[in-house]
Parts: structure tokens; sequence; C-alpha cells
């Protein structure tokens, strides 16, 4: 789609340079640590070194002793406020110190003040806490075994550890159509707990003002004015109403989810702030951001798949595990206990589909947030890729083939999905003909059919995966009861500039460049004329936040509906001055003229400048305008990546050779943005699939705590990414946008999985599980005769 | 301990316990917030700066290490009003998304095209592979430095 703004105007589709650049590029950020206040004291944490154990006595008085630390804060402490336990976004119960036990390693089991960053870390060093250690429950499938210690003994008629189960579609049909089929295939897939590992770790400097009774937090937070409601009704009874909080979000260095929660941390500093009525700093280090926030995936999934012999897909049935850890504190709509993980039937036209999840207790940290994607939608694609491969390799039929002849095609949109979603619109088979064609897949699968005669290891991987983002319609959406709307107000200056808030908050997303394209398409002022600020509740209107690439689409939608009330006041002010009736002009961005006399028109810098200086009689002064935007329906951006993968049979080493990903999001707004996001969304899928992992040793000992052993890529292992792209407008949003940030961490995982299980499928390997470790490969080699 | 360094060509001197870390130095005494931090373990390398002229991750080195040395942070790399190449180049090719490593890519970056001027894009991927990024995937990274260095090839400052 050719732009229909100048460059200057800066309207959708022009890779604009982002506005807010000027300032990193400089050092010049204010990130939450960078904020210091004066009187500012600091805030550590002790945590405990057990998985699970009594706690019998904490000893703070050597830490007391210490010059400069003011306060051992203990879950005694709070419990004389009520303030020991806390609400999870997913209404389960979280501690904020623990009063009794503690349920994982690295949990918070109390919390020194200081008047210096290093004075608080001798003060945590020197608090004496004897414990005495319980039975550790790590497995979830052993954790729901009869006769399992029960974990959460807090909660009075809990009698075993399965928190919830959930089920969704047709069972009876489901287990009709695969009893009928003329070909299944079985998998367990185990997607590992991983953790977002944003650079800037998690902290906020609290500070109540008591001459004004006023707390401000500048927190990083994806979702400031969630947090606001949620501080407000988690501390309303000890005098915290909601408009004495002020939530300010500053510059967030990478979020990716796991800035959505409240941790703990957060929660101790307030009460300390307000307390003492000094300003309180907390910042996490990086093993303790790893250790104990919020973690993704963990789900153990056993999938099934059904076709007829031609290669027709027929049915799927997904069962599956859930380990949440001590507490549910995903971050979900409150529906969907699982996310959107049934989303699972993907890119497919499956005519039955089943899926069931439990979700389950164990000793560790609380979680079940998203790594860069929509609500378990990374689960969903990995698991169906997965499975559809493992069909067409069974079938012994090309991947890519049998893809096309399954996908949902373009005339069937709006397509209503097996498990009930309404996919707005798609091309599949274009993209993946697109990847095909760019990758150069038949001369590939050529040079396969050689190395394979040498005893070369390559494989060609395809992932088409389907996304679901922009939550969402508030009729099934919700956290916490506040409904997923989003926010934008527009306010034009007397001289035809602007300012724009959000309810959103970027955390390197290019927001401010992004939403100001949009009211510059939609109004025609320039971008480079208007400012966009977001993250701060006492300015900002409300709205749900960012995570689950719903800016844009939810957000988004909201600037250019505000826009568009801004035009239709605009079109009167401009009928007024040019003496026409309102229907007789005509828009083109940035100005209305005449039906038939192009000349007389009226810039909308004219426009507003009217506005305050000669609006017509009865009108309202002013250009403003607010939109709460509640989308008809989500977005379901899409896309095909191929991969090719060369193993090293001396190490075990898979060596990504080629990733050609197309990526259709519908309209842009900043191409190079976009792409910006698709090399990020796909670094952040190689990694889980070759690189990162956290595991548990057997008493709860958590492994990849650090990043000497948590492997965030670097550039040297990072593949050359080469990205193209299809579009398929959204037929629902106003700007015919999807969402985009995470489609690349979803489908990546998939085809990297897949090319290397298509290296290996003649030694007889049918799966491997990701993270694709050089031993975990080296094992399989051995095993199969061909270790070099 | 009374430390005496230069950064950025301007001299600070300040009374401070042996065991701060150069890069608290950095942020909390002299206030200068641009260079990060993002681990304990020297991994991230956001906390990297110039000491005499070589890129040093500021976390793992002791504020006293550095008396009487020359520091350079990324507040140091505008002169005069005009940005450096580096700066230039990871704007013009969206080299940065949330700007919490930019400052660490930054200066290592700048350190090793003062003694790499030409290289290729795999010396510059090793180059920066002690400094991690978790939104751009790199790509646009490594288009920032070479950028640059085309940019410094032309006499650029």
């Amino acid at each position: 789609m050719a732009p229909r703004t100048s460059f200057e105007v800066g309207g959708m589709g022009h890779s604009i340079k982002r506005k807010e650049d000027p300032r990193f590029i400089r050092g010049k950020g204010t990130y939450v640590d960078d904020v210091q206040l004066p009187g500012m004291v600091y805030l550590d944490i002790v945590r405990s070194p057990f998985a699970h154990a009594k706690i019998k006595k904490i000893d703070a008085s050597k830490a007391l002793a210490i010059p400069g630390v003011l306060a051992v804060i203990t879950g005694q402490d709070l419990a004389k406020y009520n303030l020991h336990w806390m609400p999870t976004l997913m209404s389960d119960t979280q501690m904020v110190l623990p009063v009794e036990k503690v349920m994982y390693q690295a949990q918070e089991v109390a919390a020194v003040l200081a008047t210096t960053r290093y004075g608080a870390a001798d003060g945590v060093a020197a608090v004496e806490v004897e414990y005495e250690p319980l039975p550790v429950v790590v497995d979830p499938k052993k954790a729901l075994e009869p006769g399992a210690p029960v974990l959460r003994t807090d909660k009075k008629d809990k009698k075993d550890n399965r928190i919830w189960h959930w089920e969704w579609g047709d069972g009876a049909a489901t287990d009709r159509a695969i009893a009928e089929a003329d070909v299944t295939v079985k998998q367990d897939i185990y997607i590992p707990r991983i953790h977002v590992a944003s650079i800037e770790t998690c902290g906020c400097v609290a500070h109540f003002d008591k001459v004004n009774d006023k707390l401000t937090v500048w927190m990083t937070t994806q979702a400031p004015h969630a947090i606001r409601t949620v501080f407000a009704l988690v501390a309303g009874h000890v005098g915290l109403a909601e408009h004495k909080i002020r939530i300010i979000s500053p510059d967030i260095g990478g979020g990716f989810g796991g800035k959505v929660p409240v941790y703990p941390g957060y929660v101790i500093a307030v009460a300390a702030s307000v307390l003492t009525g000094k300003p309180v700093k907390w910042i996490e280090d990086r093993m303790e951001n790893l250790q104990a926030d919020s973690f993704a995936r963990d789900y153990h999934i056993t999938a099934e798949l059904a076709a007829k012999k031609d290669g027709t897909l027929t049915a799927l049935r997904i069962k599956t595990i859930a380990d949440h850890g001590y507490t549910d504190a995903a971050a979900n709509p409150s529906k969907f206990p699982a996310g959107l993980f049934h989303v699972c039937t993907g890119s497919y036209d499956l005519k039955a589909a089943h899926v069931e999840v439990d979700g389950v207790y164990t000793n560790k940290p609380p979680g079940g947030i998203a790594y860069r994607c929509s609500f378990r939608v990374t689960e969903a694609v990995h698991t169906i890729e997965r499975m559809v491969d493992l069909m067409a390799h069974q079938l012994g039929v090309d991947p890519a083939e049998f893809r096309m002849k399954n996908f949902i095609k373009p005339e069937q949109f709006p397509y209503k999905s097996a498990l009930g979603w309404e996919y707005d619109s798609g091309n599949y088979a274009g993209a993946l003909q697109k990847a095909m064609d760019k990758i150069g897949y038949a001369e590939l699968k050529r040079e396969q059919v050689e190395k394979r005669q040498r005893g070369e290891l390559m494989g060609i991987g395809i992932s088409s995966f389907t996304e679901i983002v922009g939550a969402g319609p508030s009729k099934h959406f919700d956290i916490l009861g506040l409904k997923m709307f989003d926010s934008c107000e527009i306010r034009i200056h007397p001289t035809g500039k602007a300012i724009a808030r959000f309810g959103t908050k970027s955390q390197g997303q290019g927001h401010e460049t992004t939403y100001a394209q949009i009211l510059a398409e939609e109004l025609g002022i320039p971008a480079a004329d208007i400012q966009v600020e977001e993250g701060d509740t006492d300015t900002a209107p409300y709205g749900l936040g960012t995570y689950a690439s719903r800016s844009t689409p939810v957000a988004g939608a909201a600037a250019a509906m505000a826009a568009r009330k801004i035009q239709d006041k605009a079109r009167k002010i401009a009928a007024h001055l040019l003496e026409a009736a309102p229907e007789d002009l005509v828009w083109e961005p940035g100005k209305f003229s005449v039906k038939g006399a192009p000349n007389k028109s009226k810039t909308i810098q004219d426009i507003a400048f009217a506005a305050y200086t000669n609006h017509p009689q009865g009108m309202e002064a002013g250009l403003e305008a607010v939109s709460y935007y509640d989308p008809p329906n989500l977005t379901y951006p899409f896309g095909s990546y191929i991969c090719v993968v060369d193993i090293d049979t001396g190490t075990g080493e898979v060596k990504v050779r080629r990733f050609v990903a197309v990526d259709d999001c519908g309209n842009i707004i900043n191409p190079m943005i976009v792409e910006g996001q698709i090399h990020g969304g796909l670094t952040m899928g190689f990694a889980p699939a070759l690189l990162e992992e956290i595991s548990y040793d057997e008493i709860g000992n958590i492994q990849g705590g650090s990043f000497i052993d948590y492997l965030v890529p670097t550039a040297v292992e990072t593949p050359k990414w080469e990205t193209d792209k299809t579009c398929t407008p959204s037929p629902h949003h106003p700007l015919g946008a999807k969402g985009v940030g995470e489609s690349a961490t979803v489908g990546a995982p998939a085809a990297i999985a897949n090319a290397v299980v298509d290296a290996l499928w003649h030694l007889g390997v049918r799966h491997v599980d990701i993270p694709i470790t050089p031993p975990k490969v080296w094992k399989l080699l051995r095993e199969k005769g061909v270790a070099g | 301990m009374l430390v005496k360094v230069a950064i950025n060509g301007e001299k600070h001197e300040a009374d401070v316990e042996p065991r701060l870390l150069l890069v608290h130095l950095i942020r909390e005494v002299f206030r200068l917030t641009g260079t990060h931090i993002g681990c304990d373990t020297t991994h991230c390398g956001a906390c990297t700066v110039l000491l005499d002229g070589r890129a040093v991750k500021s976390c793992t080195i002791f504020a006293v290490q550095a008396h009487g040395r020359e520091i350079m942070t990324v507040e140091g790399l505008e002169q005069d009003g005009k940005l450096h190449p580096l700066q230039e180049g990871f704007m013009a090719e969206h080299g940065l998304q949330c700007g919490y490593c930019t400052p660490g890519m930054l200066m290592t970056s700048y350190a090793f095209l003062k003694k790499h001027p030409t290289p290729t894009e795999d010396e510059i991927r090793r180059a920066i592979s002690g400094n991690l990024c978790r939104c751009t995937g790199y790509v646009n990274i490594v288009k920032a430095i070479q950028h640059a260095a085309a940019k410094l090839a032309q006499g650029g400052s």
C-alpha cells in the first residue's frame, strides 16, 4: 500500500526515525533506577535457600546493629496490616512475605531497609533465618499423584495440588473423529520453563508523601493503570485510595510480559514508604530476576492428531499439565486459565478439537506469564506445528505440500475455528509460497538428499503459524474484572501541534513514533508535531497496558477513533470558515476543501487555530477527543517461517544456516519498526529453541538462575534473519492493522525444532524437546550410532 | 578512599568505600545515569564504559581501581552538539528499541572501531558478543556499526 501522506507528514507506511531515540542514544532515558529522590532509602530482600521449608525463626538483631540499617520487615510485620498476602492476577493468593513457610527457592523471606544500597545488602547478609525443610514437590505429574504432599496448606479445603481443570471443545466429536481416522500421530511435547530476562530487571521507587497523603510509585510496569487499581483494592483498608495513588512507568528496559505482574518487592517497598514516610528504592539484581520473577511456559503436553489417508487433517486432541509453581500468578484474561491455548488448531481447517489443561502447584516460583507472546499462544503454535510436521513425515508427504493442502483457504475468512475463535483474515498459502520462493525450497530439498547420501545431517523446517492478538473484546476479556479496552486522548493546540496520551506503555516498541504516525495519517498533522505520552496514571486515560501485542490492535485503534472524532469537529469548523455546508467538504490528510473548488480549503492547522479563536457560535471551543476502544474481535496475524539447519555429528551442535521469515500483520504503520520487532521476536524464538531453559533438581534447586547458565543469545549465535512480508489487512481494525510484536517468538521455535527432526527423521528420531542443546542431540546421535 | 577520575574530560573526585563498584560511582555518586546495570556476572555489558580507552564492564571494577584514570561514558560521545557517527548509525538503522543495552553497545563499538576501522560483519558480531540485547536480534545493531564505520572512514569524527 502506497502511503497517503508525504514523508514529512509521516503517516502510515513511512519508516520515519523514532522519536524515542535521541534520548536513548545520549544515555538520557529515565529508567526506574535512574530516579533518585532526596532522602531516599534502599530496600533489599532476604531470600530462601530452600524450595519448601517452615520458617522457625527470623533473627534480625545482627542486621539491625549494622550502621545505616533502618528496619528489617518480616511477614509478621505485614500481617499486622493484613498485607502479608496479596491476590494474583488469576485471583489466586501469593505471599508478600511469609509468616509460616516458604514455597520455592529464592522466595522473599524478609526485607531490609537501609540508607544505602550497600548497607541494605549488608543487612540482608546478616539476617539469620532458621528453617525446617519440608518435602519438595518439583514434578507436576508427581504433584497430582495420590499421597503427594499438599502444598497449599493455607487453603483450608485444599486436599490436592490441582489448581484447576479446564476443558474446551467438543470432546465426544473429537474422540469419534480420532477413532475413525485412517492415520493418527501422538506425541508428548514438553515446553520448558523460560524467563523473559529483559536487560533491565524489575524495580520501583515508592514515595509516600505524608503531607499530601499521596503515594507515587515509579515502577517497571507494562500496565500502570491496572496496577493503580490493584494497589487501591489491596491496600484500600490501610488508607490508599485510588485518587491518592500515582503510578509512573518511566522508560522501560524491555518487558516481554515479565513486567505485568505485581511482585512482592513492589508491595514491600510501598509498605515501607508508607510506614517510614521516606522514598524507598527497590531494584532486583539479575539472579533475583531470573530466580523469583514470573516464568513463562512449563507445559507438559500430550497431543494427538488425526487424518484421512489422503492427508486431510480431521481432529486434534490435547491434554496438558501446566506447572504454575506455588500459586497461579499467570497474567491471563480472567476467563481463560490456560490463556488462548485453544487457538491450537492453528492455520489448519480442523473439524474437531478438544483441549484439556490441568493447572498444578509445585515448589517453584509462581507465574505463567508470557515470554513475548500473547497468552499461551507459543505453546499452542509449537504443538500444532510439531504435530502437523509429524503427520506429514509419517505420511511421507512433503511438509510444505501437506500444509498447503490443509490450510484454511483465503475464501473461508472470516473463519470459525473448531474451538470457537473467529479468525479475521488470512492468506496462509500466500505467505508459505513466498517463504519457499525466497529460500529456494526445491533446491534445498535436492541438497538435503545429496547430503544425506554423504552422511551429513541437514534439515529443513517449516512453521506456518497463526497468532491471536489484541485482547480484547470486552465480552470475553478482562483481568480481575477490568475490561480489556484501551484508550487515546488527543488535544490539538491552537498552533496546530498536538499531545496525545494513551493507556498503554511502550517497553521499546516505539509507541511514541507509531502512535504519532497513526494520528498523522488520520489528521494530517506531521508526526513530528505530535507528542505522545504514556505511563503516568495522573495524566493518561485509563487503559489495560501493553502486552500480548495489543497496543496497535487496541490503543492504535483508539488513536484512529479519537482522531476521527476530531476530524468530525474539524469539518464543522472548516465549514464555518469556508462558509460551506459540512457535507460539501472533502477531506484529504491535513485539509478540508470545498467539493469542486479545491482552491477553497482550510488546513488542519487553520482549523485548530479557529477552534480557539473563531469557532462557530453554539459550538464548544477547543479541539480534543478521547476514545476508549473495545475491539469487536481479536486480530490474527500470521506467517510462514522456513529454517535450514546443519547438525555437527561430532558435537551435536545445531547450526541455523538460514532462516526466512514471511510475516503478515495487515497494514503496516512503520515498516522499519515492524521489521525490528520481527528481528527481536525471531531471536526470542531462537533462544528457547536452542539455548534457554530454567529447570530444577529434585530438591527444588534452580538451574539456570543467572546469566552464567541461562543462555541469552549473543550476536554470535543469533542467525542472520531474512525477512519478508505479505499484507492481508484486518477487516475490523480501523486501520486494517494487526499486532506484530510477538509473531516471530510464537512462530520461530517450531520451525527450528521441525528442521532438527527433519534432519534426523531417517535415523528414526520423531521428536526432540526444546531447547535442542548439543548434549541432547549428541546423545541421540550416539544412540543412533551416527555420532562422529 | 579518595578517588579522582576524569569522566568525559571533566575532573571528578569523591570519598568512597573501597568496595564501591565503578558503575555505582558513575551512576550514583556522579549521577551520570546513561551507564546501565543489567546483571551481576559481567555477561550483559549494559555497564560498558571506556577506561583509558579500553572497553570495560564497570560492574566488575572497583571505583578505586579507576583512580587517576580517564573514563568515557555514553554521555561523552556527543561532542559540541554533534552526535558521534555511532549514535547516528544506531538511529538511522533502528539499532535500538528499549534503549537499555544501547549505551553499553555504543561504548563497546566505539572502542572496537578505533582498533578495527573496517570490520567484517562476523568481526562486528564477535566484538559485541559481550553485550546482550533482548529487543533487536542484533541485525540492525550490526548495520548501525557498519553505518558508523563507513562514515568514520569518510572522515567523520
